[in-house]
């Protein structure tokens, strides 16, 4: 008899996920499955809208990475309308940017992982949280909340409101920036910049507990895929060209601009999920494996580009570059480098330019835009008719890069740890775990990590559920 | 003290920003724990909806057989059912697919735009459903919060009014899509 345990919801995207994991007859773990079990549909209902609007609807797809979703909705519309944004504008994007990025990480490392880390991946359920940790480690909980909320508060100060902000416009920005806001983000940056430091040191020193999660967490060879600067072989995160990179992040096997991202990356469906399995096309499905996100970018790139980081990127070298729960010390790392970088665009005589906006209506009947999405790479790609009103729409989103590896991550991870005569939580959350550390966006991640009301069925040969028995 | 306030925060087809905007309390957040209990809430690995909860903050429209199913569940076993943010209230951006039809959305997400294995997936995952639909158009709410996102403020607001006994008056606080 074979027995089907069922993970419910996992969550992703917008949406939620759950996880099944087949076991053999003698209990060990025969397959593991990923399913994203939402579906919205964006690329339809933009249909009929006029392009201009795709920033605001389009930052709608997600309220951790709106910002990521504007960028690329509005370089793809810069496309359509045969326009490049350079100068203060795409500085102050930049910089907007950057503070999405260290909000989303700051959420996914404490609000999210940090109690797996602190208080053990075992440790009792009902305490591993935030909220446990409130008790044990209160003062890495309030460096977790001000380093979300610094990121916020640049997003508000910028940008006018803190998630789904209209500041970022097909052709630049609405808004200059302000110089007081400019002296208040720099006065607060040393503290910010401490407290990462001091958030690195704890976990290279928790690191060397989790060898064996090292082991395991999705670790095996891949492709790794991100945007890198057009001129230098330095991170950037904004606006630059694809570039592929074999498992040996030695080879670089290809390097494109984004209008030819159709050419390397090919999406397939399975009937199990609503997420797509991107893959490299060149080498076909399910082989052309590949990674995008953190760990990718800095398995790609040359170097950070910032001198603090760039130290941090040498001691990262020299660890296990194919293991996926290095994600998180690459998030910090990028954590690092993102207040670097954030400082000198601040710096910069040229940031208080207040011309920061074209405008123009559509010359092209095609646009793409991509930016890398603190999770990963993101392709937003529009077709228009003649009026500029959206005919089509086609989009590759961060987390759907990953999920052939998150699924060949999760069944690892279970073969490992999942004893299917001897079931506890604390295995289960091992599986989750894997999902976390490519924090696959807070439906999946955290609603995902989150709400697991576990199913075991014990199925007859047939596939009829015998007995049904609900664990939490 | 006596027990604590029972909270959950739940999402359906929503885009996490109501959720962010529950973060975005910030140190208020830590303040509130408290008083309340967060039971049930992405942020916990409490696994199937509690017994009884006081108090639910409720994301998103309700859009598929899981949504439609959770919200029954959510109903049944809360006091205090709060539509947070203009997806739950009045369906927003979810029920933008309405107009088109569920199969022409999934059609174009898994036929048109696919390189291989075209197909809708249909196995081990919930159908959509044919029409999105705001939460009240399914069971009664208590509280309506409009805002895409509401903001933290209005949120705090929201809960330190229900744990002082007071049923908020939000009307000159919030607006669709502010
Ligand atoms: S109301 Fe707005 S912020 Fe809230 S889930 Fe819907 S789209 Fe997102």
């Amino acid at each position: 008899m074979t027995q089907t345990i069922t993970i419910d919801p996992v969550t992703r995207i917008e949406g939620h996920s759950k996880i099944t994991i087949q076991l053999g007859e003698d209990g060990s773990v025969a397959d593991a499955r990923f399913h994203v079990t939402q579906y919205r549909g964006f690329e339809k209902f933009i249909e009929g809208r006029p392009f201009y609007e795709l920033p605001g609807i389009m930052g709608r797809i997600c309220g951790i990475c709106t910002i990521s979703h504007e960028l690329a909705a509005a370089q793809a519309c810069e496309a359509i309308m045969s326009v490049r944004v350079e100068g203060t504008a795409a500085d102050l994007r930049r910089i907007v940017n950057y503070a999405s990025l260290l909000q989303s990480h700051a959420l996914s490392f404490f609000y999210l992982s940090s109690p797996d880390f602190l208080l053990g991946m075992e440790s009792d359920v009902a305490k591993r949280s935030i909220f446990g940790l409130l008790e044990t480690h209160p003062e890495i909980v309030r460096d977790g909340v001000r380093l979300r909320s610094f990121g916020q508060k640049i997003i508000e100060r910028m940008a006018g409101r803190r998630i789904h902000p209209t500041w970022i416009v097909a052709g630049g920005v609405s808004e200059p920036l302000d110089a007081g806001v400019r002296e208040t983000i720099l006065a607060e940056l040393p503290e910010i910049k401490a407290l990462v430091r001091r958030s690195l040191d704890w976990f290279k020193r928790a690191m060397a507990d989790y060898h064996e999660e090292a082991r395991v967490f999705a670790n095996f060879p891949t492709l790794f895929m991100t945007l890198v600067d057009e001129r230098e072989d330095v991170l950037e995160l904004y606006r630059g060209r694809l570039r592929v990179v074999d498992s040996t992040r030695r080879e670089i096997l290809a390097d494109f601009h984004r209008t030819e991202y159709q050419d390397y990356i090919g999406e397939a469906v399975e009937p199990d999920s609503y997420l797509k399995s991107p893959y490299y096309k060149p080498m076909g499905y399910p082989d052309g494996i590949y990674r995008v996100g953190p760990l990718a970018r800095l398995n790609v790139i040359g170097k950070m580009g910032t001198p603090e980081a760039d130290q941090e990127l040498a001691e990262y070298r020299g660890l296990n570059h194919l293991s996926s729960f290095y994600f998180h010390y690459a998030r910090l790392i990028e954590c690092l480098h993102a207040v670097e970088r954030i400082e000198d665009l601040l710096d910069k005589p040229s940031i208080l330019n207040p011309r920061v906006r074209a405008h123009a209506s559509a010359n092209v009947s095609e646009g793409i835009g991509v930016t890398e999405a603190p999770r990963g790479t993101l392709i937003h790609h529009y077709e228009v008719d003649e009026q500029g009103v959206v005919t089509g729409g086609n989009l590759v989103v961060a987390t759907t890069h990953n999920n052939l590896a998150m699924n060949r991550g999760v069944l690892q991870v279970a073969r490992r740890y999942i004893d299917g005569e001897n079931l506890s939580e604390g295995m289960l959350n091992r599986v989750e775990a894997v999902i976390r550390t490519f924090d696959p966006c807070l439906s999946c991640s955290t609603h995902a990590s989150a709400q697991i009301p576990l199913r075991v069925q014990l199925l007859d040969p047939a596939g009829a559920v015998i007995e049904e028995a609900l664990r939490g | 003290m006596s027990e604590k306030v029972s909270v959950a925060t739940v999402w359906l087809d929503g885009c996490s920003g109501c959720h962010m905007s529950i973060f975005d309390m910030d140190e208020r957040l830590i303040e509130l724990a408290e008083h309340v209990e967060f039971v049930y809430t992405p942020l916990v690995d409490r696994k199937d909806y509690p017994e009884h909860v006081d108090i639910a903050l409720v994301e998103g429209a309700v859009s598929s057989e899981d949504d439609l199913n959770k919200i029954r569940k959510i109903r049944e076993h809360t006091t205090t059912l709060i539509a947070l943010g203009d997806c739950a209230v009045a369906g927003n951006i979810p029920t933008m697919r309405n107009p088109f039809g569920t199969d022409a959305i999934l059609e174009t997400g898994y036929i048109e735009t696919a390189t291989a294995g075209q197909q809708v997936p249909d196995s081990i995952i919930p159908r959509l459903l044919p029409v999105v639909r705001p939460i009240h158009e399914i069971v009664p709410v208590d509280i309506f919060m409009q805002g895409c996102p509401p903001s933290a403020d209005v949120i705090y607001f929201v809960i330190t009014e229900l744990l002082a006994g007071r049923k908020p008056k939000l009307n000159d606080k919030t607006r669709p899509g502010a």
